[in-house]
């Protein structure tokens, strides 16, 4: 066994492992760390595969800042252990059913698993030749200048879902106080300040 | 056997850079405020963060009650050694690098957008309200900043056509010294990425997740002993490596600013030097900006702006426009 099978093996169990903990963890917070080794040793695997532009991409965008919100958001929660602990018994059947049913179709599907002819050929056949073309290089190829409609089209989707999602959640209330930003700059001591006099005993 | 001989040599120079760092900070600091610093341990006081770093290893480590003990006790960890790592891609000269990987700009972008974890975890972890406050406001104003810096990234990667740092210091040598290097074509960015560097490392006067005025020290309140000195070292080494960084990317690394004298290392250190002198004088003479100022400048001011430079850069690389200077992929590196 070589020190790449090793790492491979490595990562794969800490994947799995992490993975399971993620849905055990009796603490929310705990089960969002446990989802970011996760993220991390599928990287580590990236790595290992050489794909290490895809590797940094899933640790910036996914751990660096997806999980961060996800932390963000559980921190916040107010969950009462305990009450969620308490449905358990009553949840646990249809729970099973619904997994048994899942698996039976996951089963139906991967007993008829076809392979198209031409997918082995395409597959062995990367586009381009990763000996000569350096993978970043590769990606960007591909991405830019191969797909670049079907890129741009799965951006403009993700901007119609974040325009949607902003639409969604926009209140314009009228009672709350605005600051105007250039307002407050521009506001100089003399109109802001008025000095008074007073005497002792006196009060204004 | 070298790997480690090399690593082990990096580490020191990191720590041994820490104790001068921690000590020349408090010095500026000192004389801008005139006063006179820490003088008393050692010559001129030289050995004061030793001292100190002693001071913290054999105090007694305070656990709050209510914790979650792993993770309070995994977070200074997670920020130290997320702190160090970084360090791995990082080249002194030419070839004096650990690792010389393809994506190595990515690499060091991606362990600081990682850093966010000591703080938050941190703060969570002590189960107290003032560094549960400063890991949230930590949160929010780390992923702001990254934003901004990744773009700013964007432009320099787009002039140089590498994601290597050795690429991106040769795409700046030349005839004309210090006049090739980035700072020059990328000069709106230089600031601003020195500024969201401010930010990322949780400088004054962006310190607000430790705002001590408001917060007493946000997410450190509960820490002592070596976590705590975990933390703060981890704090400085990130500063560190933001110097760095600054002069990779747009100070030419260890390119020598005049032409004829030899490059080498000592010119990274000493650019290093100057850039983190920059940070001590920004603490000492910046008062602390307000919360929503700050997401406002990052939101609203250095994202469309570093946005609208990607955009612009990637025209005048493309048409090669100023002799050049925005697309040294054809020239140089």
């Amino acid at each position: 066994m070589t020190v790449a099978d090793l790492a491979f093996y490595f990562f794969a169990i800490v994947a799995v492992v992490a993975a399971l903990l993620v849905v055990v963890a009796r603490n929310p917070v705990h089960s969002v760390l446990w989802l970011i080794l996760t993220f991390l040793s599928a990287a580590g695997m990236f790595v290992l595969m050489g794909a290490e532009f895809v590797a940094m991409l899933l640790v910036i965008v996914y751990v660096g800042a997806v999980a961060v919100l996800f932390l963000f958001v559980v921190m916040m929660l107010d969950v009462d252990f305990a009450e969620l602990r308490a449905g358990m018994a009553k949840y646990v059947p249809i729970a099973g059913l619904i997994g048994v049913v899942i698996l039976m179709q996951l089963t139906m599907v991967f007993g008829s698993w076809h392979m198209a002819d031409g997918a082995e050929a395409a597959r062995a056949a990367v586009t381009p030749d990763a000996a000569e073309v350096h993978n970043t290089k590769a990606l960007g190829q591909l991405i830019y200048d191969q797909y670049i409609y079907l890129f741009q089209a799965a951006g403009l989707i993700l901007l119609v879902a974040m325009i949607g999602a902003i639409v969604l959640t926009l209140r314009h209330r009228t009672y709350v106080k605005r600051q105007d930003v250039l307002a407050q700059m521009y506001r100089d001591p003399a109109s802001a300040l008025e000095l008074k006099d007073i005497k002792p005993g006196q009060g204004l | 056997m070298l790997i480690a001989a090399q690593c082990l040599l990096i580490i020191a120079f990191v720590m041994i850079s820490l104790l001068f760092l921690v000590y020349g900070d408090r010095k500026i600091w000192a004389a801008v405020q005139m006063r006179k610093g820490p003088n008393v341990v050692g010559v001129f006081g030289l050995l004061q963060s030793v001292a100190d770093a002693l001071k913290y290893i054999v105090k007694e480590v305070v656990v709050p009650a209510g914790a979650d003990k792993t993770v309070f006790m995994l977070a200074p960890i997670v920020s130290f050694v997320l702190a160090i790592i970084a360090w791995a891609v990082i080249p002194f000269a030419d070839g004096w690098v650990l690792s010389d990987l393809n994506v190595a700009i990515l690499y060091v972008f991606a362990v600081s957008s990682l850093e966010v974890y000591g703080v938050i975890m941190g703060g969570w972890a002590s189960n107290s309200k003032y560094p549960f406050l400063g890991s949230l406001r930590s949160a929010a104003q780390m992923i702001s900043y990254e934003v901004s810096i990744g773009l700013i990234i964007v432009g320099v990667i787009l002039t140089t056509g590498s994601l290597n740092f050795g690429d991106i210091v040769r795409a700046q040598d030349g005839n004309l010294g210090l006049f090739n290097w980035y700072w020059l074509p990328h000069l709106p960015m230089v600031v601003l990425f020195f500024v969201s560097a401010l930010a990322e490392t949780n400088r004054p006067p962006f310190d607000l997740p430790e705002a001590e005025s408001e917060l007493v020290a946000g997410y450190q309140v509960e820490y002592s002993s070596t976590p705590f000195l975990l933390f703060m070292a981890g704090e400085y080494i990130a500063i560190f490596l933001m110097c760095a960084l600054m002069s990779l990317l747009f100070f030419g690394g260890w390119l020598s600013p005049i032409p004829g004298l030899p490059d080498g290392a000592l010119w990274m250190v000493a650019k290093m030097a100057v850039f983190f002198f920059l940070f001590a004088m920004v603490k000492a003479i910046v008062p602390r900006y307000r919360y929503d100022q700050l997401m406002r400048l990052g939101w609203k001011v250095f994202l469309p702006f570093s946005l609208f430079w990607v955009v612009l850069v990637s025209f005048f690389a493309h048409f090669e426009l100023f002799g050049g200077a925005y697309a040294r992929w054809a020239i140089g590196g």
